[in-house]
């Protein structure tokens, strides 16, 4: 097979990883204007939960394939455990405040997770590979490809097709546009704003989670994975444009593509291929691919 | 004048503890210093505004060249290898400044993470260049020409460190209050209406970048310096985060109050490293919500509050008596 569609498979797989690391980011940005530093945080927790829920899930002679709804119900259970909790415990406090302080804010949230994961979960790693094994692999033109790469490729295509018509098909999702146009006039018209930051928060939360839970069975989980995905995340969405879930696809896209290049044409660019992109990006189009431009306020 | 007799009184201080205190002390207080002058640059970025989120970039090049110099081209020299990497911080400044002086807010925080996150990779995968993620040893260092054995190169050191950061910390003192300094604070709060008292907005950050590159890439050098070694953790994106992170302890309104921040840092972590290793992070980030949630201006709010209390004592006394 020649090395162009490997790098396409291959980028691919990853790029749906990405996205789904990077899509709740996006959104809580997209409404709240708070860029999460503890999304990572959120995704290590889903990881974890995914990933004791599924040890002790096969532990027990049960249906194998359910594993795959118990990934699902681990990112359930943290998101809409930990979303509100840190929305309305934390994050409300702050909104009338610099950007600077918010980032500063959800950094110290940050280094709090990191400890409390610690401490709950212990230093030693996770390993819940059976999901992962269950679905063995596949031949694609010679070269052997686990099933569950396209699994995750499904879960990302069908999170990201929810989330779109959430947003643009139903009544709620309209709410949540009047909402990013304008905060001040939505709660003159009657919106329930701080409704619609909870639920939309709760809702990046349980993303991020679920790009965790999802990712547990591919890696052991230990200690730090929370640190890579925030800043693999913040590349992805800045180069898709902040608050755009186009964006954030296009850049998992172009971030997994370039990646796997990289891995097969040039190995020592793969640690830094994907901030190289972000200041290409950034420098033609420093508001990112799809975001519109902001407006100067005096 | 008193403020003036006071200083020279604390550096004199200072300096002289340098031969009385053991070791470790001394070298927590190098340390200490080091990492001020790069929380200093912090802090001069946070009063225009901007949060730099990669001031570890400088910090590693800086430290890196000193490291590279003695190695390569045999300097022995510590002042000379200081200079080097100084040199070394204000031109990465002076190139990534061209770049990121257009950007604020989340951007710009973000790309000086990227810029550092770049650096990281090149110093991890340039194993045989930097040693990779092992790092590399900084020769011992001559002060003045003279070769010191260990205690008393501690000593020097010291002194190096604390003359450098005293004569920095002046000059950051000057700027701050000169139409320069005050420009950059206008930047934060209306860059729009900068522009219409004729001052460039993207001037001011531009110059104010590359100064604090420079404030960075001397502590960076002092730390290579005063540990002996340099490693590619030194511009992972976390260290710059504990920069921001001591920046906002101390505070920002003026240039003691950062270098202050970061000797009680030194000294909480040195401790807290040995008592409660497990939750470390969970202590730094707890007490970063505290301050910005409840003290806005950081712990010299404690001072300046402090000060007015006695002023006002006074002030009750005098008319009272």
């Amino acid at each position: 097979m020649n090395t162009w569609l490997i790098i396409a498979v291959d980028g691919v797989a990853f790029a749906s990883w990405l996205f789904l690391i990077s899509v709740g980011m996006t959104l809580i940005y997209g409404v709240l204007r708070i860029l999460n530093v503890a999304h990572g945080s959120l995704y290590a927790l889903g990881a974890y939960t995914g990933a004791s829920l599924i040890i002790a899930y096969f532990r027990h002679d049960l249906w194998p394939y359910g594993s795959y709804l118990v990934l699902f119900g681990a990112a359930l259970l943290v998101g809409v455990i930990a979303g509100p909790l840190i929305e309305r415990g934390l994050l409300r406090w702050v909104y009338d405040r610099d950007p600077a302080v918010q980032l500063l804010v959800t950094y110290a949230l940050f280094l709090i997770l990191e400890d409390a994961i610690k401490l709950g979960w212990g230093a030693d790693p996770y390993y819940a590979y059976k999901p992962y094994q269950l679905l063995g692999q596949v031949q694609l033109g010679g070269i052997a490809y686990p099933r569950y790469s396209f699994l995750l490729l499904g879960i990302a295509v069908a999170a990201g097709g929810a989330l779109w018509l959430f947003i643009n098909r139903t009544r709620f999702g309209k709410l949540i546009v009047a909402v990013i146009e304008d905060p001040e006039i939505s709660t003159a018209m009657g919106v329930n704003v701080p409704r619609v930051y909870v639920i939309t928060f709760t809702l990046g939360a349980v993303l991020a989670a679920l790009g965790g839970a999802f990712t547990a069975p591919m890696i052991s989980v230990a200690p730090g994975i929370a640190v890579e995905v925030i800043v693999l995340a913040f590349a992805v969405v800045v180069i898709g444009g902040l608050g755009s879930l186009e964006g954030a696809a296009l850049g998992a896209l172009i971030v997994g593509i370039v990646r796997a290049a990289a891995v097969h044409h040039i190995p020592d660019l793969e640690l830094f291929a994907i901030y190289l992109v972000m200041a290409a990006v950034l420098l033609v189009r420093p508001q990112g691919l799809f975001a519109r431009e902001e407006r100067r306020r005096i | 004048m008193r403020p003036l007799l006071i200083t020279v009184a604390l550096l004199a201080l200072l300096a002289g503890l340098g031969f009385v205190l053991p070791a470790w002390i001394i070298f927590l207080l190098s340390l200490a210093f080091a990492r001020g002058l790069a929380i200093l640059s912090v802090a001069l970025l946070l009063r225009a505004g901007l949060v730099s989120f990669g001031q570890g970039l400088f910090f590693a090049a800086s430290a890196y060249t000193v490291a590279f110099v003695m190695r390569a081209w045999g300097v022995r020299e510590a002042a000379l290898a200081t200079a080097l990497g100084t040199a070394a911080g204000v031109l990465v400044a002076g190139v990534t400044g061209l770049l990121l002086a257009r950007y604020r807010e989340i951007f710009f925080a973000m790309l000086t993470l990227a810029f550092s996150m770049v650096l990281y990779g090149i110093l991890v995968k340039a194993y045989a260049l930097t040693g990779g993620s092992d790092g590399m040893a900084v020769a011992t260092p001559t002060i003045a020409g003279l070769a010191l054995e260990a205690e008393r190169l501690r000593s020097g050191l010291y002194l190096l460190t604390l003359s450098c950061t005293a004569a920095v910390a002046y000059l950051t003192f000057r700027y701050m209050n000169s139409p320069l300094g005050y420009a950059a604070r206008a930047v934060r709060d209306n860059e729009v209406r900068l522009e219409y008292l004729g001052l460039s907005t993207w001037g001011t950050i531009y110059l104010t970048y590359v100064l604090a590159g420079g404030l960075s890439g001397l502590g960076g050098a002092l730390m290579a310096l005063n540990v002996g070694h340099v490693d590619p953790q030194l511009a992972y994106w976390t260290t710059s985060g504990e920069f921001v992170f001591v920046a906002l302890l101390g505070g920002i309104g003026n240039v003691l109050a950062p270098l202050g921040g970061a000797v009680v840092f030194e000294i909480l972590r040195a401790y807290a490293f040995k008592y409660a290793p497990y939750i470390w992070q969970m202590i730094m980030g707890s007490a970063m919500l505290l301050i910005i949630l409840f003290m806005p201006e950081g712990l010299w709010t404690i001072y300046t509050s402090a000060v007015r209390r006695i002023r006002i004592r006074r002030w009750s006394w005098r008319r009272l008596g």
